[in-house]
């Protein structure tokens, strides 16, 4: 069935769906609706769920961490310095190996206060080990969650699905709501590895020493540094996991196919635009019009960014002549995430191309498709002739 | 879909003595329990054992006389502090240690 929401209320629709057991939220702008429309459904009786309310986004994260620990499917939502203030937190979630899922209505950070989007608060999580997908438009959110809650406890890794603040967030598209029936056969009940059980007491992610030790039974017990191995390698192996599950998906919803990045006009271009988010579907336009100038170019966004899909990154961007990166996101002192990670992928590679790098929409700054369609011309025409240094666009100085 | 055993590792241990690894070997002051000052076999009652109550590993014993397992006594000092007849003194290990020699 369609229905026309908002890009919150579609992410409740899917954390709905996938039958969530515990929620655990804090209210920030701009994700407050998601978790208003979360406690409707729990109040009347659509979801049946613990809906826990806390004082704070690091409270929130520690239920969900309980909830999953004692083996129920957990949920939490947040922005910004909402995020931020969970960040010890979301460390600890992945350590401990929990598959909580968490939706991110990407905003700025202060100082100076902003409510407004762009990717610097989920950026700034990039290394903390969650898997990070980015949806592009209300019916990925969707589908997204639907899919994170399976990744999640199939691999025992959380997972953040991140979508733009306002442009999405409170935005209203049409987007299918999938039957309950389907999701639940897509969705089987969670049953975690390890899990607070009476009947096998067990010491969780108490203080392990710096090398591996006999437990009281006389087994060796992995080190901390074996463990975060585990934790590297599980995700390495994620990527074909989230592959084989966004295939399955499309199999029983009839979307879906793109679970790394989405493509458009990209097979025979010359140039690639890179970015990450709704920002990509605009960019569309842009596309159409320099085709329509004969200038070959596409653009990519990119849908999963942890664990970095390099492979089928650097298959689409090799042989091109020069790859422009658009990010809302910086880090500070050096140059945008994405652009470095993209430089890195590509760097060993044979017919590796020229690669730009712009600062966009910092703080919810207009993003005007005249400035986009200037900069890609630029870029274009003296492929060569940039540096490292991010251009600013839209800069009023 | 991959075959992967997802989640081979995390750090979870049974409970039981010793879960937190050889912890005695951190002890610098070791406690030395005076038996003529110790409420229990002074009085031969089972009777006062704070030192078996404060201690935050569990490594004294409700017996008469109390004993410490120094395997995994960290020598915090909490019962030396806590004992109401002074009978707990902290000793320096290294002195221990020349003497033993």
């Amino acid at each position: 069935m369609y229905i026309i929401e908002s890009g919150n209320v579609a992410a409740a629709t899917g954390v709905k769906l996938s039958r969530a057991q515990v929620v655990a939220a804090y209210p920030i702008t701009p994700q407050t609706p998601l978790t208003e429309k979360l406690s409707e459904f729990v109040e009347s009786g659509q979801l049946d769920a613990q809906y826990i309310p806390v004082e704070s986004e690091h409270s929130a994260m520690a239920v969900c961490i309980a909830a999953s620990t004692a083996g129920a499917r957990a949920f939490t939502a947040t922005s910004a310095n909402g995020l931020l203030y969970m960040n010890e937190q979301l460390h600890w979630a992945v350590g401990a190996r929990l598959p909580v899922v968490m939706c991110v209505a990407n905003r700025g950070i202060g100082a100076p206060w902003t409510v407004w989007n762009d990717h610097q608060d989920s950026m700034s999580q990039r290394d903390v080990g969650w898997i990070q997908l980015y949806a592009n438009d209300h019916q990925q959110i969707i589908d997204s969650v639907i899919k994170a809650f399976r990744l999640a406890q199939t691999v025992s890794i959380p997972v953040m699905v991140c979508y733009d603040g306002y442009l999405l967030s409170h935005t209203y598209m049409p987007f299918e709501q999938p039957e309950q029936s389907l999701v639940d056969a897509f969705l089987p009940p969670f049953s975690p590895r390890h899990f607070l059980n009476p009947e096998e007491p067990g010491n969780f992610n108490t203080v392990t020493l710096p090398d591996i030790r006999p437990g009281v039974d006389g087994n060796m017990e992995p080190g901390y540094m074996e463990i975060r191995h585990n934790l590297q390698e599980d995700l390495r192996a994620s990527l074909e996991v989230y592959a084989a599950i966004d295939s399955e998906f499309k199999e029983e919803f009839g979307r879906g196919g793109t679970p790394f990045v989405e493509e458009y006009r990209c097979e025979d271009a010359e140039f690639a635009v890179v970015c990450i988010g709704s920002l990509s579907y605009q960019l569309r336009d842009v596309v159409d019009v320099m085709r329509d100038e004969g200038i070959r170019i596409g653009v990519m966004g990119v849908q999963m960014y942890r664990p970095f899909p390099d492979e089928v990154i650097a298959k689409a961007l090799a042989g091109k002549k020069c790859v422009i990166v658009f990010e809302k996101a910086l880090s500070y002192g050096n140059q945008g995430p994405l652009y470095g990670d993209i430089k890195s992928t590509m760097y060993s590679r044979d017919a590796a191309p020229h690669i730009h790098n712009y600062i966009v929409g910092l703080g919810g700054r207009e993003i005007k498709t005249q400035q986009l369609l200037e900069a890609l011309r630029e870029s274009c025409s003296a492929p060569e002739s940039f540096n490292d240094t991010p251009r600013w666009i839209g800069l009023k100085l | 879909m991959a075959s992967r055993d997802f989640c081979k590792m995390i750090s979870r241990s049974t409970p039981g003595p010793g879960d937190g690894g050889n912890t005695g070997s951190w002890r610098v002051m070791r406690p030395i329990i005076d038996l003529h000052k110790c409420i229990p076999v002074k009085t031969q009652k089972m009777a006062c054992f704070n030192c078996w109550l404060y201690c935050p590993d569990c490594v004294v014993t409700k017996t008469i006389p109390p004993t410490i397992d120094l395997q995994y006594c960290k020598g915090c000092g909490i019962c030396a502090e806590e004992c109401p007849a002074d009978a707990i003194e902290m000793v320096d290990e290294g002195s221990l240690i020349v003497k033993e020699k």
